[in-house]
């Protein structure tokens, strides 16, 4: 009766070599992109997308794994960003590939400072754990503005820019170190997501007491969850700032940069691989159209909280829980007829 | 030789003394039975010995060890396993991977385990054939039937194959042929060494399967003994009837 490996209850029949080249051809996609479509315009939307691509995927890992909703990750997205613009301008870094080098590191000081504020945040849980998160982000942020003399205040933050890489190539580097923290972000959660931590986290997602009455260091698991999700949006964060060449405190630290993430990932499915991956490529192009046609004024908003009504209202689960869903039953259906 | 021992331990909740100087002791390889009137204390000192609620006073040893004041998860650490009154399982895993779930050594390498090693779903395919619910290993816990949500709790439980299991009303809201199921495997699993000590109103269910039963009533252990003796015992009927 127990036939095959019920832990693969969500896989379907697909067959594996079909998967795998699906798999490899989004991959050649990936990789080719800056080659197949080279114009800066293309270039640039390709670069955020997969910036959020990496930035819902490694917030779906607290968020998504165990149920702690963060809006306040724009702390650490803006706190990469700064970390890495401060080293380059402190340590005299030439601009060019160098600074990619030091990304590791603002995910590390990031990591460090996620420690912290995990420490204080993690020990609320559900609506008072999304304010606090939020508190942090804000404390951020007038931290930024305030500490004028490091980080040059409301008047911004310069980076170094490499003037040799001009036209259509400019964008290129940037395009590859996003897609590459992307992809670290994917493997990162895909392996959680088959270890006995991952099955942990998942867990406390479920019933955090139940957990810890089976033995389950929730504290412990959280915190890891918390500083490896915000090391790895530091890191995007970081490239983020090296791109823009200027950063300003309420555009780095930004609310609507915290919220957008969590937003893919609920559309695209909470607690999934794929799902964060999904709702980036879905709403962040189609966020740029908006935010080019409507100018700089804020109207895309609009179209924000109308797709966020939309998941509620019509898929709550997100997409790929409820076309997984839908899949099931048609063949079931199928089946038995 | 006793595995578990509470001595004077008390719990206030306000002006409330759920945990009135209670002592209380559960011997290796048994079946004890935890009994009392309702509010009597029972599930308050449950959750002392499990680390969901720190003590006022008193000591908790097991194996003569204190164990008092360490949170839930390093007690199950110990080897000491509970229930939930109302089977409590993960909703939105499946059966099996609820029964992976469990974590008896913490650290770096319970992190970097694999979820599905081998040898460890294995183990829990044949817990959950033991409980005869193997057939629902794929279903998600939320769509089980309460009665499999029981077995399936304490299935899980056993995983990390602890000394002691604490069992929170294992009888309530069970159908009359599953309550037999459920007292045969707490016979078996008894068998082969683990001790269990648990709460139960369901007195036949107390009175078949227990070597011994302590009363609780008002925070107090007041009677302790076989379950026939402790039956007749005056104190209990007064606290049972209220005299």
């Amino acid at each position: 009766m127990t036939g095959g490996n019920p832990l693969r209850r969500s896989r379907g029949r697909v067959g594996w070599r079909l998967k795998l080249f699906g798999l490899l051809t989004l991959a050649a996609v990936a990789i080719l992109l800056p080659v197949i479509a080279p114009d800066p315009a293309t270039t640039n939307i390709a670069v955020f997308t997969m910036m959020y691509v990496g930035l819902a995927t490694a917030w779906n890992i607290m968020g998504g794994y165990t149920g702690y909703i963060s809006l306040g990750h724009a702390a650490f997205f803006g706190f990469g960003a700064y970390a890495l613009g401060l080293m380059l301008i402190h340590l005299n870094i030439t601009p060019g590939y160098g600074p990619f080098f030091l990304i590791p590191v603002a995910g590390l000081l990031t990591a460090v400072l996620a420690v912290g504020i995990g420490w204080i945040a993690l020990r609320t849980r559900a609506a008072t754990f999304v304010i606090v998160t939020i508190a942090f982000m804000f404390m951020l942020q007038l931290l930024a503005e305030n500490l004028v003399k490091l980080t040059g205040g409301g008047g911004g933050l310069g980076l170094p820019y490499p003037h040799d890489w001009g036209g259509d190539f400019f964008n290129t580097p940037y395009y590859y170190a996003m897609l590459l923290l992307a992809v670290l972000g994917l493997l990162t959660s895909w392996w959680i997501r088959r270890s006995k931590f991952g099955l942990g986290l998942l867990a406390i997602r479920d019933d955090e007491d139940k957990a810890l009455a089976v033995g389950v260091p929730t504290r412990a698991f959280k915190l890891t969850a918390f500083v490896i999700s915000a090391a790895l949006v530091g890191m995007i964060g970081g490239v983020y700032g090296y791109y823009v060449t200027y950063i300003y405190p309420q555009f780095v630290v930004d609310p609507l940069i915290g919220i957008s993430m969590v937003l893919m990932a609920f559309l695209g499915g909470l607690g999934t691989l794929s799902g964060p991956v999904i709702g980036a490529v879905l709403l962040e192009p189609a966020q740029l159209e908006f935010a080019y046609h409507l100018g700089a004024s804020r109207l895309y908003l609009v179209f924000y909280s109308a797709v966020f009504l939309v998941v509620i209202l019509l898929l709550p689960r997100g997409i790929v829980p409820s076309v997984a869903e839908r899949i099931r039953r048609w063949r079931a259906a199928e089946a038995a007829s | 030789m006793s595995l578990l021992e509470i001595s004077d331990l008390t719990k206030r909740f306000g002006g409330v003394v759920a945990v009135d100087g209670c002592t209380l002791s559960v011997a290796e390889g048994s079946v004890s039975g935890l009994i009392g009137p309702n509010g009597s204390g029972k599930t308050t000192v449950f959750n002392l010995v499990t680390g969901f609620l720190r003590r006022d006073s008193g000591e908790v040893r097991f194996k003569s060890r204190s164990i008092a004041g360490l949170g839930p998860d390093r007690v199950y650490g110990l080897g000491i396993g509970r229930t939930f009154q109302l089977a409590r399982i993960f909703p939105r895993l499946t059966a099996l991977e609820n029964m992976l779930v469990p974590v008896r050594r913490a650290g770096l390498r319970a992190m970097l385990s694999h979820g599905q090693w081998r040898h460890e779903r294995e183990r829990a395919m044949e817990m959950l054939e033991f409980v005869e619910i193997a057939h629902v290993a794929g279903t998600v816990g939320g769509a089980l039937s309460y009665g499999q949500r029981k077995l399936l709790e304490l299935a899980a439980v056993m995983m990390a194959a602890p000394e002691l299991v604490l069992l929170d009303e294992p009888a309530g809201g069970v159908n009359p042929a599953l309550l037999e199921k459920i007292a045969d495997h707490i016979r078996k699993l008894n068998r082969q060494g683990v001790t269990f000590l648990l709460v139960e109103h369901n007195m036949g269910f107390v009175m078949n399967l227990c070597d011994d039963v302590v009363v609780l009533h008002r925070g107090k252990a007041i009677a302790n003994g076989k379950p026939k003796d402790v039956r007749e015992n005056p104190a209990v009927l007064d606290a049972y009837l209220g005299a």
